[in-house]
């Protein structure tokens, strides 16, 4: 399973700074308009579904359709209220989910 | 303005001059360098810049364009007004200097009165005078970029030479377009060791979206804080090759340059200068939507005007290209605005500013490696060899014709390039000539065959980079150059209407949609691109026809101008 | 998609031709689904010009990966804040492109993604408020063959 590549602007903040979380994930995001050298559909695979949480509380999510690119590409903000795990999880279409975490720490 | 003045002052002291009576003319009707540098100072700013020198060292016939459309609300307005029109537009008088340098008007007859314009060593004794004049403590140079490719010394050394030789004018900072085209390791180890920034607040990592040189760097001059933002060629990875540059993503980032322009200001900037390579219509547009800049030095598009364009608050400098001119704009900046402003475009006529000694032996170093292959004569020329002009050039014709028949093909593109400079009717035709037009880092001349459904989506293509109504969607080069194909455009049409009646003008007979065409072209932007380079197809051409003719090009119908 | 087997072909015949990134030839704003995905997501609501700001390059450098940014003017407090942002492209095969979902806790309605572009078409971003209303901007992206400037 791929590992996400994922960047917070600062690992330590204060009350209410604006977070900024970059990350990156390695899939195909076959689209299922392509077709083979035979001329057959190439069945649709892609990552679906983007959520990240803090501490258990969804912050930012997304629908993605095949038109995202492959190796797609997240880049939001959060507000940041309480020290704990910053949870990113892209789900597949085959119900496969890939995660990764980093840690905020809030004073 | 002081500027029209004075170019009417140097006009009237040449007007004398005839055709024919040699360059030595230029000294004996006074238009000696201390007249071309005469300026009276103002304020306590001096700006200085350079751009789009495409690799010329030395002094240079360039032809200036005949045609240079522009649509939508740029129609008509400089740049895009030519000849008689442009001389008419600044006051010049005809078959004056000043025509001279800066339109095509009875070119080839000046060109033999007036001679070679340019020359780095040239550029530096007026910049060293300058300095001098006004104090280093109150003197910024900028370099535009384009500087670093056109040239055989340049590709050959992979812009080491024009490396070496623009450190010792001591830039304050570049920007760049052509410079990419050495590919990510090579730029990043010339900048290195240029000893002055290189700005670009326009190019970011493809991977993380963070920016990858200094969006821009602050000067103190003449007591006050200048900020000076860099903005790379914002198309850099649509008009040439991706794969040089793959981790690098550019754009106009309009968003980017007004937040650079807040952070300038914040930090204390009370004078905010964009050196820019957007070209000048986006340069114009951007300075209507971005308050804050005093001034754009603008490039890319290779215009040069006489005078400074006001938009709104801002003044937009175009200093022209090949190392012709340098731009002199003195600001009175105080309370964080400019208060007044003299602009002058210097013509920097060989024959009459001294070369630069320590600057003509760097030069000469530069170029030892290959001088005899430079001036190694291939064939001679009994028309005008020129590139510029919106449409055609009768050296893109050449390129056309040798790749047509050193390639055997029926149809020939050769890319809108607006460097190359020119070479006189009767003169030699030297491998520097052929590299001047030709050198790049991606030459192969490559052979295919294309439906004639294809050739039209790539004539659409590139008309609607050049004549979108809205400049943001332009890139700035000029038409794609087609040897063996004939058409009709109307440059008002939505993209994809432009043009029309394309024909295989050997044959005579419309060109057929779904019929596959044997096509030669050079400067494909995809990687692994096979063929000669270009500059030896274009030489076995000449050397073959040791003379050559190129007939007037008839062939592109041109409406809505 | 279909224009990145037609670039992989193109590169595999090695001819050095310009790749076609999608038919520039054709109309360049061609329409597909994307106002009945728009109204599905108003509910029929038309929404106001204003508010949204969509970032992206005037000309794609690449059609397989056009960097996007959204961004909607909020306070983003629990009384107002934008709650989803549809993305539309209005001549791709589908129009469908991505939805961001926002609360008081993203403390900014702000996202960053790269998208697939066939051909030269407008992007459509549609913001949903938590008081219903909606508003929306769109920009115009043109894919191009390239290869000729400078």
């Amino acid at each position: 399973m791929a590992v996400p590549r994922i960047k917070l602007d600062k690992k330590e903040a204060k009350k209410g700074d604006l977070v900024e979380v970059k990350a990156l994930v390695a899939h195909i995001m076959e689209s299922g308009q392509r077709k083979d050298a035979s001329g057959a559909v190439i069945p649709r695979k892609i990552l679906n579904k983007f959520t990240c949480t803090v501490n258990g509380k969804e912050v930012f999510s997304a629908d993605f359709e095949p038109a995202v690119a492959a190796n797609p590409y997240i880049q939001f903000k959060f507000r940041a209220q309480e020290s704990g795990a910053v949870v990113l999880t892209w789900t597949d279409d085959d119900g496969s989910k890939i995660v990764g975490e980093e840690k905020i720490t809030v004073s | 303005m002081f500027s029209r003045r004075d170019f009417l002052q140097l006009a009237a002291a040449a007007a004398a001059v005839m055709p024919a009576g040699g360059t030595r003319a230029l000294a004996q009707q006074g238009l000696s360098e201390a007249e071309l540098l005469r300026f009276a100072p103002l304020g306590n700013i001096t700006l200085l810049h350079v751009a789009d020198i495409h690799g010329q060292l030395v002094p240079v016939h360039f032809r200036e364009p005949s045609l240079n459309i522009g649509v939508g609300e740029a129609r008509g307005l400089p740049p895009h007004i030519t000849g008689k029109d442009f001389l008419q537009r600044y006051g010049i008088p005809e078959k004056s200097a000043a025509a001279y340098a800066l339109t095509f008007e009875d070119f080839e007859a000046l060109a033999k009165s007036y001679g070679r314009i340019g020359g780095l060593d040239r550029a530096a004794t007026v910049i060293k005078l300058v300095r001098a004049e006004r104090g280093e403590g109150n003197v910024l140079f900028l370099d535009g970029g384009d500087t670093w490719q056109g040239s055989l010394g340049a590709n050959r050394s992979k812009g080491q030479d024009m490396v070496d030789c623009m450190r010792l004018l001591k830039p304050d900072a570049m920007t760049g377009h052509w410079e990419f085209t050495y590919g990510e390791a090579r730029v990043k180890e010339l900048i290195k060791g240029l000893g002055f920034p290189f700005l670009a607040l326009n190019v970011r990592d493809t991977e993380w979206n963070e920016p990858v040189f200094e969006p821009y760097k602050m000067f103190d001059k003449g007591g006050v804080k200048i900020a000076v933002l860099g903005q790379a060629f914002p198309y850099q990875p649509v008009a040439n090759p991706r794969w040089l540059i793959p981790n690098w993503s550019f754009g106009i980032r309009e968003d980017d340059v007004r937040a650079t322009v807040e952070k300038a200001r914040k930090a204390g900037a009370q004078l905010v200068v964009m050196l820019s390579h957007n070209g000048f219509d986006v340069d114009r547009k951007l300075a209507s939507r971005v308050s804050g800049i005093d001034v754009i030095l603008t490039s890319h598009t290779h215009d040069a005007l006489p005078e400074a364009v006001r938009v709104g608050k801002t003044l937009l400098i175009a200093s022209g290209s090949h190392g012709k001119f340098v731009s002199r704009l003195d600001l009175d900046a105080r309370d964080g605005e400019v208060k007044d402003f003299r602009y002058k475009l210097i013509p920097l006529f060989a024959d009459a500013i001294r070369p630069d000694a320590e600057m003509a032996a760097a030069i000469a170093k530069a170029r030892a490696p290959y001088a005899g292959e430079l001036r190694r004569e291939v064939g001679r020329t009994e028309s005008l060899l020129y590139r510029r002009g919106s449409f055609n050039g009768t050296f893109d014709d050449l390129i056309c014709a040798a790749l047509i028949k050193e390639r055997d093909a029926e149809i020939a593109l050769s890319p809108g390039f607006r460097w190359g400079a020119s070479v006189l009717p009767g003169a030699a035709i030297t491998i520097e000539d052929i590299h001047n037009a030709t050198a790049i880092t991606y030459p192969n001349a490559y052979r295919l065959t294309m439906s004639g459904e294809r050739l039209k989506e790539v004539l659409e293509d590139v008309a609607d980079n050049l004549f979108n109504p809205d400049p943001y969607y332009q890139q700035g080069g000029d038409m794609v150059r087609c040897g063996g194909l004939g058409y009709s455009v109307d440059v008002r049409k939505p993209a994809g209407q432009r043009i029309s009646g394309m024909t295989h003008l050997k044959t005579g007979k419309p060109i057929e949609p779904k019929k596959d065409y044997a096509v030669a072209g050079w400067a494909s932007v995809n990687e692994g691109t096979q063929g000669p380079p270009i500059w030896d197809v274009v030489e076995r051409y000449i050397a073959g026809e040791k003379v050559v003719r190129i007939a007037p090009n008839t062939s592109v119908k041109i409406a809505g101008v | 998609m279909t224009l990145i087997l037609n670039r992989r072909q193109a590169l595999a015949v090695g001819a050095g031709a310009i790749v076609v990134l999608g038919g520039t030839a054709g109309p360049a704003f061609a329409k597909n689904d994307s106002d009945d995905i728009i109204k599905k997501f108003t509910g029929n609501a038309t929404p106001q010009q204003g508010r949204v700001k969509l970032d992206l390059p005037e000309i794609a450098e690449n059609g397989n990966t056009v960097p996007m940014t959204i961004s909607v003017e909020s306070p983003m407090t629990a009384q107002s804040h934008v709650t989803d942002v549809l993305v539309v492209a209005d001549g791709n095969p589908r129009a469908g492109v991505a939805t961001f979902h926002f609360s008081p806790a993203s403390g900014a309605a702000e996202a960053n993604t790269r998208i697939r572009l066939a051909t030269s078409q407008n992007i459509i971003a549609v913001a949903k408020m938590n008081d219903g209303s909606f508003f929306t901007a769109s920009k115009a992206v043109k894919v191009t063959i390239g290869g000729c400037g400078g």
